[in-house]
């Protein structure tokens, strides 16, 4: 395979486009004359809709249906952007109708109007009147597992949505060994949103008796089946379009309202009808991150050696399944891993609570356990005295380390290699010694955290790439695939593949950008951190057969043996002397026009996908804490990421930037907040959620360690989601580093500090 | 209920160089009404509320979140969205391709807005430091790049404005 292409920084496919203001996102998309459809959400916060009074809001000019939970399908459908199971153990959790008599959270879905503009949609919202038998509500899982607690599925007792136990060892002996020291901690990450600027929307209606649904998706094809199963249509008779997304970060892997909107066009006669979050909705009404709370104990010798490890999870999932129970099973399934232990009791439990439904963010799982795990790490450090990069490099997952379960293996010494290059960027050993016994009110602090992330979702779920290639008549290659552009640059790193598997020059490759699911390829789309591993796995096989087509046409027309002739940077090369025989356009004109023997090139292909790669790095992050304030300044940071060889440098590091703000932000200053009396969303908008600011961040520095990934052909692996698990326990362990003082929740915010410097005795009232 | 009688006020100003008149509901905002009647579709709506600065535009030289302004208020003002920025021949401004050299744009929902902030620093043809430029971009959000190539590119893109102004100063000379 040539490499010229990969490797490289290049240009963005879609960077014009997005430049001028052209790249078409699913509003620009619509056409005139939609129908405007607005939900009603409940009011209440648990409880049964006994009624609603619609008559009001039908009176209003220009509402053309107004619809109730009492009027959809008695369908029951998953959400959640897994790809589907045959196994019937294996499906998702189908826990919601389209809009529901039995709400469980403030703001769930219970009627919709249709209107011909978004004032009448809006105004006649506001004039449906629903009647509600209150319940008592939930809001925390711990009380919701409780004996007596609200009932939020009937099916589910004590609210547990799913409960997995795991040993290695036996825990139970191996602590009576005596001389250990026992070390505790409870960690709590806090609920977040996702936060793309482009809030989801999505608009269908009926063409051909079938129904068109374009959405702000990231996943196609698994929309269309979820469509399907939500309303009873047939799977064949949904076809979903995805354009340019303005972001997803898994909260777009879900149905969200598609499914409704599909229904909706069916009842007002297949007109098309247009909905599109605002904002409020989209921080309740859509997907958060799980708040989850970890109870670790550790039993270790005096030098810090792990004898056994204890440790239990209860994520918050909110008020339906989604994801259900991966998520949390993700960060418990890599405890045991990222610090190998003999002896090992692990618990996940997955809870119902009466808050916004828990999904899929960039991290899925691992930012909530790197926090816990990572800040325990360095307890562990104080603890004993230990240096806390010292005791990583002595007790992190070993270069030659297989888990038996997925078969991944750590090829290389990445932690190490990941670490020294983040000491040396920030000075780390020299602040580390001069940041030790300080005095005054301005402290200084600097921490590290290191993470363990896992590609893809083999071997819990299928992993699959399909992927088309067609031969245009000048040589250049469109190139088709289910797997979606979000933002991140895949269809950028998927030209630059393409280009060098195919051997034709990167200008001549043509990525179809929009999916649509009657002509793209079936793919399961963007989550995972798959897109470019998976993608390139695709790539590299329907390129080779590809390839093999265009070279036995090159045969036909130049009659020199296939063995010698190869496609190099868009040219048929005879390869014992080099010399060009034709380009692939006048090969491909031949090939289509000829009156005896005419062809189109193209390859269609389905690449399975039974092997997965581990990605690692480190984030060395350093605070200034003024303790009167109860402020935490971050003042630098560096990320080192082994993600394999990169596709494209450039790209590969703006992706680190955006998941070192994420994390930033989980660290310091977002978190969705609920009225404990009510369960009413305190702070649902952009102003009262703390997002990271221009203002909110030092310079982002950014290194890779390059270990080719053996299991995939242009060594790549997990990227996307990686950056946002390390930096909020690396800013947790700056700050302990800084005061001394643990803090074992975030977002560590002035409210924290307060609290935990009053009780430290750093600041008296 | 009361029944509302919809009013409408038509207005002038000048859109993108061009002198236009449009009448519209008095309710509207001006991103609607860009949007809407004028299909100048880079100008997009995170939140509707002034909190991201998706919908920013140049009014009279001064960026504004479109979605906060009346689009009756348009009356007699020069409004420039992204649209302006292009060459005849589809050429990118310095800004734009700062924005495309520096990796800046992700998703690109949030860059039609971040440029036209930028254009805006640009024309004070001052130098600002790194801070007072976190401070200018502020008002928009991204969820993407962590800002740090959009720093990058609004720097790069002072430069050339800088350089270009010393060179025509000195051909002036």
């Amino acid at each position: 395979m040539q490499k010229k292409y990969t490797g490289k920084s290049a240009i963005r496919v879609d960077a014009y486009d997005k430049a001028t203001g052209r790249a078409k996102y699913v509003e620009d998309m619509l056409p005139d004359g939609a129908l405007i459809m607005k939900i009603a959400h409940s009011k209440i916060t648990h409880g049964y809709v006994k009624s609603i009074d619609t008559s009001a809001a039908e009176a209003v000019p220009g509402v053309v249906k107004v619809l109730t939970c009492f009027d959809v399908p008695d369908i029951t459908f998953p959400t959640s952007g897994h790809p589907w199971s045959t196994d019937p153990h294996h499906q998702d959790v189908a826990d919601r109708k389209l809009l529901n008599q039995h709400v469980r959270y403030y703001g769930d879905d219970i009627a919709i109007v249709i209107a011909e503009n978004s004032v009448a949609a809006t105004q006649a919202v506001r004039l449906i009147k629903a009647e509600y038998e209150e319940l008592p509500f939930v809001l925390d899982p711990q009380e919701a597992m409780k004996d007596g607690a609200p009932q939020i599925h009937e099916e589910y007792p004590n609210n547990i949505l799913a409960h997995t136990s795991s040993s290695i060892g036996n825990y139970a002996e191996a602590i009576k060994e005596p001389g250990l020291i026992k070390i505790e901690g409870w960690y709590r990450t806090p609920t977040v949103q996702h936060c793309h600027i482009e809030n989801h929307g999505v608009y269908a209606y009926e063409e051909n008796g079938r129904v068109v649904v374009v959405s702000s998706t990231q996943i196609p094809h698994i929309v269309r089946r979820i469509c399907g199963q939500a309303t009873g249509l047939p799977w064949g008779n949904i076809r979903v379009i995805k354009p340019y997304i303005g972001g997803g970060f898994g909260n777009k892997q879900d149905a969200l309202y598609e499914p409704l909107v599909t229904w909706a066009t069916t009842q007002v006669g297949g007109r098309l009808v247009h909905f599109e979050c605002e904002r409020e909705e989209t921080f309740v009404s859509n997907r958060v991150r799980h708040s989850i709370t970890t109870h670790l104990i550790s039993w270790v010798r005096e030098d810090g050696t792990l004898v056994a490890r204890k440790g239990e999870q209860f994520a918050n999932s909110g008020s339906y399944a989604s994801h259900g129970h991966s998520i949390v099973a993700k960060g418990a399934g890599s405890i045991p891993q990222l610090y190998p232990v003999p002896n090992y009791e692990g618990d996940a439990y997955s809870i119902y609570t009466n808050r916004p439904t828990a999904g899929a963010m960039r991290g899925y799982g691992m930012p909530q356990t790197t926090f816990a795990v990572e800040s325990h790490t360095d307890d562990i450090c104080k603890q004993l005295n230990l240096d806390p990069i010292e005791y990583r490099r002595r007790t992190l997952m070993p270069q030659g380390y297989v888990d038996n379960f997925s078969k991944n293996e750590q090829y290389f010494d990445s932690f190490n290699q990941c670490l020294d290059e983040a000491i040396k960027v920030m000075d780390y050993d020299r602040k580390y010694e001069e940041y030790k016994n300080q005095t005054g009110p301005i402290r200084k602090g600097i921490g590290v955290s290191v993470f363990w992330y896992n590609t893809a979702v083999w071997p819990i779920s299928l992993e699959s790439c399909s992927v088309r290639m067609i031969v245009n008549q000048d040589g250049s290659i469109q190139y088709q695939t289910g797997e979606t552009e979000i933002g991140q640059g895949c269809d950028t790193a998927y030209s630059q593949m393409v280009a060098d598997a195919v051997g034709v020059p990167l200008k001549d490759v043509h990525v179809v950008s929009c999916q649509d699911t009657d002509v793209t390829p079936y793919g399961t789309g963007a989550y995972a951190s798959r897109q470019t591993y998976i993608g390139s796995l695709g790539i590299a096989k329907c390129a080779t057969e590809l390839r093999k087509k265009i070279l036995q046409i090159a045969h036909d027309q130049t009659r020199m043996p296939i063995e010698i002739l190869d496609l190099v940077d868009g040219k048929i090369i005879r390869t014992t002397d080099g010399r060009v025989l034709e380009t692939l356009g006048d090969l491909a004109m031949e090939s289509l026009y000829s009156l005896e023997d005419s062809h189109h090139i193209t390859a269609e292909t389905t690449c399975q996908i039974k092997s997965n790669a581990y990605s690692f790095g480190c984030c060395i992050a350093e605070v200034e804490v003024d303790i009167p304030l109860c402020k935490a300044k971050l003042t630098k940071i560096v990320n080192v990421h082994d993600c394999g060889s990169l596709i494209n440098p450039q790209l590969a590091e703006a992706q680190v930037h955006g998941g070192m703000s994420m994390g930033i932000g989980y660290g310091l200053s977002e978190q969705l907040l609920f009225d404990e009396k009510t369960g009413k969303p305190l702070n649902n908008n952009l102003l009262d959620y703390k997002l990271s600011t221009f203002m909110d961040h030092p310079e982002l520095e950014v290194r890779f360690i390059e270990n080719a990934e053996p299991t995939n052909p242009f060594g790549t692996k997990a990227l996307g989601e990686p950056p946002a698990c390390p930096v909020a326990s690396a800013i947790r362990n700056a700050i302990r580093n800084a005061t001394d003082v643990s803090i074992n929740v975030c977002p560590i915010n002035p409210h924290v500090l307060y609290k935990e410097f009053t009780e430290a005795g750093l600041i008296v009232d | 209920m009361e029944k509302h009688q919809i009013q409408y006020q038509t207005v002038h100003f000048t859109l993108n160089g061009k002198e236009v008149e449009q009448t519209v509901d008095v309710r509207a905002s001006l991103t609607d009404m860009l949007r809407n009647d004028f299909h100048m579709l880079s100008v997009k709506k995170g939140c509707e509320v002034g909190e991201c600065g998706a919908c920013t535009v140049l009014i009279d030289d001064e960026a504004i979140n479109s979605c906060l302004w009346l689009a009756v208020w348009a009356e007699g003002k020069n409004i420039r969205t992204l649209e302006s920025l292009v060459g005849p021949n589809g050429e990118l401004s310095d800004v734009q391709q700062c924005f495309v050299e520096e990796a800046a744009i992700q998703c690109g929902f949030c860059t039609p807005g971040f440029i036209m902030t930028a254009q805006e620093i640009i024309e004070t043809g001052k130098e600002y430091t790194d801070d007072q430029l976190r401070k200018l971009l502020s008002g928009h959000l991204c969820r993407c790049t962590g800002y740090e190539n959009i720093l990058r590119a609004v720097k790069k893109a002072i430069k050339k404005a800088m350089y270009k102004n010393l060179a025509k100063e000195q051909s002036a000379e």
